[in-house]
C-alpha cells in the first residue's frame, strides 16, 4: 500500500496536471459506461425503444405482416369516437376507484387486526396474505368456477338465502362487480403489509400519551393512527392507480371483457385488436394512449406529492 | 369477563376476514381431493374423499413441463436481473457524472410503465430474432421489466453504505469492479434478497408476455399452461382445481417456510425501512 501511493504521488509531480486529468476522466466514463451498459441495453432495447416503436405504428394502418400505410392522426380520431374505448376508460376508472376507496381501507383494516389482542391472531394473519401470493391466471379460473351458475359454491350459497340462480359473470350488471371483488379480495393483503410495517413504525409514546389524556380507541386512531399513516396511504393511493391503469390479467380470465364490452379495459380492448383482429395501427394507438395516461397521472402525484411535501416542511 | 366480551366483536370481525381470504383455499383443496362423480353427486361437501388421482393425472398431462420451464426461466431471468441491476447500481448511487440523476429516472420510471406499450414492438422484435415461441422469447422481458424495481432498491441500498469502505479499499488498489465485487456486493446481501423474492413472485406469475410471445404447449410456462389447461378440463372440474391447487403451491411453501423475508421482499419496492 505505502509504494502505491508512492507511486501516485510520484506520477502527479512527473506528468502534466490537466493531462493526468482528462486521462482519468476518460478512464472513469469507461468504467461507469461498463457497469451501466449491460441493464441499459436490455432496456433500452425491451422498454425504451418499443415505447418510441408503438407511437410510430400507431400512426399507421397496419396489420401485422403486409407493409404499413401511413394514416396520421386517423387511429387516434377513429378512437375518440369508438364507443368502446370509452366504455373501457371508463371501466378502467371504475378500477381505479375501488382499488382506491375499497381495497386500501380494507388493507388497513385487515393491518389493524393483525394488532388485536386476540388468539389466534398469528394464524389468522398469515392466511390474509394468502391470495396475494396465488398468481392472477390461478385465481381468476378459481374464482370462475366459485361464480359458475351451476356448480358453483357462490351461487349455492345464494339460492341457500333463498334468491334466484346468478350468471355472475354474463351478465352485464354483475360481472364487473363481479370481477372487481376478486380484484379486491388479491390486492387488500397487500396493501395490509404496507400499513402493517407503517402501524410498526408509529411511536407507542403517542399512544401512551393520548392514554394520560383520557382518549378513547376512536379518537386514537382518528387523532394519531390515520395522521401518522398519511404517507402509506398516499404511496399506496399511488400504486392502487398506477396498477389499476395497467390492470389486465384478472380481467382477461375471468370474462375476456365481455359481456357485450361489459368488463372491457384498454388493457383487453388493445390485446384483441392487436392479437386478435390484428389491427395493429389501432392497437397500438390504444397502447400508446395507455402509457399517456400513466405518465400524466405520474406527473400529477408527482407534483401533488412535491406540494404535500413542502407543506409538511412548514407546518 | 367485560374485557372478553368486548373482544366478540374483533373476533368475529377476526374470522371473517379468515373466511373470505382463507375460504377459495379450501375449496379449491376439498374440490381438487375429489373424482369426478364425487363432485357431481355433492359439489358443496367439504373434505369428504381425499382422492390424489387428479394430481397424477394433470402432471402427466403437461403440468410437469410448465413446471420445469416456468422454474427455468423464472431463475435464469431472476439471476441475471440480479446481477446487471447490482452492477448498474453502483454508479447510479455512489458515483458522481452527468446523466446520472436522468439515467436513475429513465430507469425507475419503467415501473409505472404498462406493458401494453411495448407489447407489439416486443412481438415483432421476438418473431424478427427467431424466438417466437421459444422459451427464450421471455427471457429478454422478464429482465427488462424487472430492471426498474431492483435498481430502486439496490440504489436505496447502496446509498447507505459509508464511503470510507471504498476508500480503504482503493487505496488499498482495488478497480472500480474488484471495490464493486469485494466491498460492495457482499454488503448488498438483505437488498439482494429483497430483489429476488420480489422478481421471482412476479416473474412466476407472469401472463400477458407469455400469452403474446408463446403458442405452443412444449414452451408454455405456468400461468399460461394453466389457461390452456381450461378447453381440456372444462368438464373435469377436480382436474383443473388439482392442476390450480399444484400451481399455487412452491410460493405458498416458500411463504409458510420464511414468511418474514417474503412479506419484506414483496413490500420491498413501497416501504422504506
Amino acid at each position: 500500500m505505502q509504494t502505491h501511493v508512492n507511486k501516485m504521488a510520484g506520477a502527479r509531480s512527473v506528468s502534466k496536471p490537466e493531462q493526468k486529468v482528462s486521462s482519468v476522466k476518460i478512464k472513469n466514463a469507461l468504467t461507469i459506461m461498463l457497469f451501466i451498459a449491460p441493464a441499459f441495453i436490455v432496456y433500452a432495447v425491451y422498454v425504451l425503444y418499443p415505447i418510441f416503436s408503438t407511437f410510430q405504428y400507431s400512426l399507421h394502418q397496419w396489420d401485422g405482416m403486409s407493409e404499413m400505410t401511413f394514416v396520421g392522426l386517423q387511429n387516434y380520431i377513429q378512437l375518440f369516437n369508438d364507443s368502446v374505448f370509452w366504455t373501457s376508460l371508463t371501466n378502467n376508472a371504475w378500477v381505479v376507484i375501488v382499488s382506491v376507496f375499497v381495497q386500501i381501507p380494507l388493507g388497513l383494516l385487515m393491518a389493524l387486526m393483525l394488532f388485536a389482542p386476540i388468539k389466534g391472531i398469528r394464524f389468522m394473519s398469515s392466511v390474509y396474505f394468502f391470495p396475494f401470493l396465488m398468481s392472477t391466471v390461478a385465481i381468476g379460473l378459481l374464482w370462475v368456477l366459485m361464480y359458475d351458475p351451476i356448480n358453483g359454491i357462490i351461487n349455492q350459497l345464494v339460492t341457500l338465502v333463498g334468491f334466484e340462480n346468478v350468471s355472475w359473470l354474463s351478465q352485464a350488471e354483475t360481472a364487473m362487480f363481479a370481477v372487481l371483488l376478486v380484484v379486491v379480495w388479491q390486492f387488500a393483503p397487500f396493501y395490509m403489509i404496507l400499513f402493517k410495517a407503517a402501524i410498526v413504525g408509529i411511536p407507542e409514546e403517542l399512544y401512551e400519551a393520548a392514554k394520560m389524556d383520557g382518549a378513547n380507541a376512536m379518537t386514537k386512531f382518528i387523532h394519531i393512527t390515520l395522521p401518522m399513516l398519511m404517507p402509506t396511504i398516499v404511496s399506496s393511493s399511488i400504486l392502487a392507480i398506477v396498477g389499476s391503469l395497467k390492470a389486465f390479467d384478472i380481467f382477461y380470465i375471468m370474462t375476456g371483457g365481455g359481456p357485450n364490452h361489459g368488463t372491457e379495459l384498454m388493457g383487453t380492448y388493445m390485446f384483441k385488436q392487436a392479437f386478435i383482429n390484428f389491427n395493429m395501427g389501432y392497437a397500438s394507438a390504444i397502447a400508446f394512449l395507455m402509457f399517456f395516461i400513466a405518465l400524466i397521472v405520474t406527473v400529477i402525484i408527482q407534483i401533488l406529492d412535491f406540494y404535500r411535501k413542502k407543506k409538511g416542511a412548514y407546518s | 369477563m367485560t374485557a372478553t366480551l368486548k373482544r366478540v366483536p374483533l373476533y368475529v370481525l377476526a374470522v371473517v376476514l379468515l373466511v373470505f381470504t382463507g375460504f377459495p383455499f379450501l375449496y379449491m383443496l376439498s374440490t381438487a381431493l375429489k373424482n369426478q362423480s364425487e363432485f357431481f353427486e355433492a359439489p358443496f361437501s367439504f373434505f369428504t374423499s381425499f382422492n390424489l388421482e387428479n394430481f397424477t393425472t394433470v402432471f402427466q398431462m403437461g403440468l410437469s413441463r410448465y413446471f420445469f420451464n416456468s422454474i427455468l426461466i423464472t431463475v435464469l431471468a431472476v439471476g441475471i436481473v440480479m446481477f446487471i441491476a447490482s452492477l448498474a447500481s453502483y454508479p447510479l448511487s455512489r458515483m458522481k457524472f452527468k446523466f446520472n440523476r436522468v439515467l436513475f429516472l429513465i430507469f425507475i420510471s419503467g415501473m409505472m410503465l404498462p406493458i401494453h406499450a411495448t407489447l407489439i414492438p416486443i412481438f415483432k422484435l421476438t418473431e424478427n430474432i427467431g424466438l417466437y415461441d421459444t422459451l427464450w422469447a421471455l427471457l429478454g422481458p422478464y429482465i427488462a421489466f424487472s430492471l426498474p424495481i431492483s435498481i430502486f432498491i439496490l440504489t436505496q441500498f447502496m446509498q447507505e453504505i459509508p464511503k470510507s469502505l471504498e476508500e480503504a479499499a482503493k487505496m488499498d488498489g482495488c478497480t472500480h469492479f474488484g471495490v464493486f465485487w469485494r466491498v460492495i456486493l457482499p454488503m448488498l446481501t438483505p437488498a439482494l434478497m429483497t430483489v429476488l423474492i420480489y422478481n421471482f413472485i412476479h416473474l412466476w406469475n407472469e401472463f400477458i408476455f407469455a400469452l403474446v410471445l408463446i403458442s405452443s404447449p412444449e414452451s408454455m410456462t405456468l400461468p399460461l399452461g394453466l389457461q390452456d389447461f381450461r378447453g381440456e378440463f372444462s368438464v373435469n372440474i377436480p382436474g383443473l382445481m388439482a392442476a390450480l391447487t399444484l400451481a399455487s403451491l412452491p410460493i405458498l411453501m416458500i411463504y409458510l417456510f420464511s414468511q418474514e423475508k417474503v412479506v419484506k421482499g414483496l413490500a420491498g419496492g413501497a416501504v422504506k425501512e
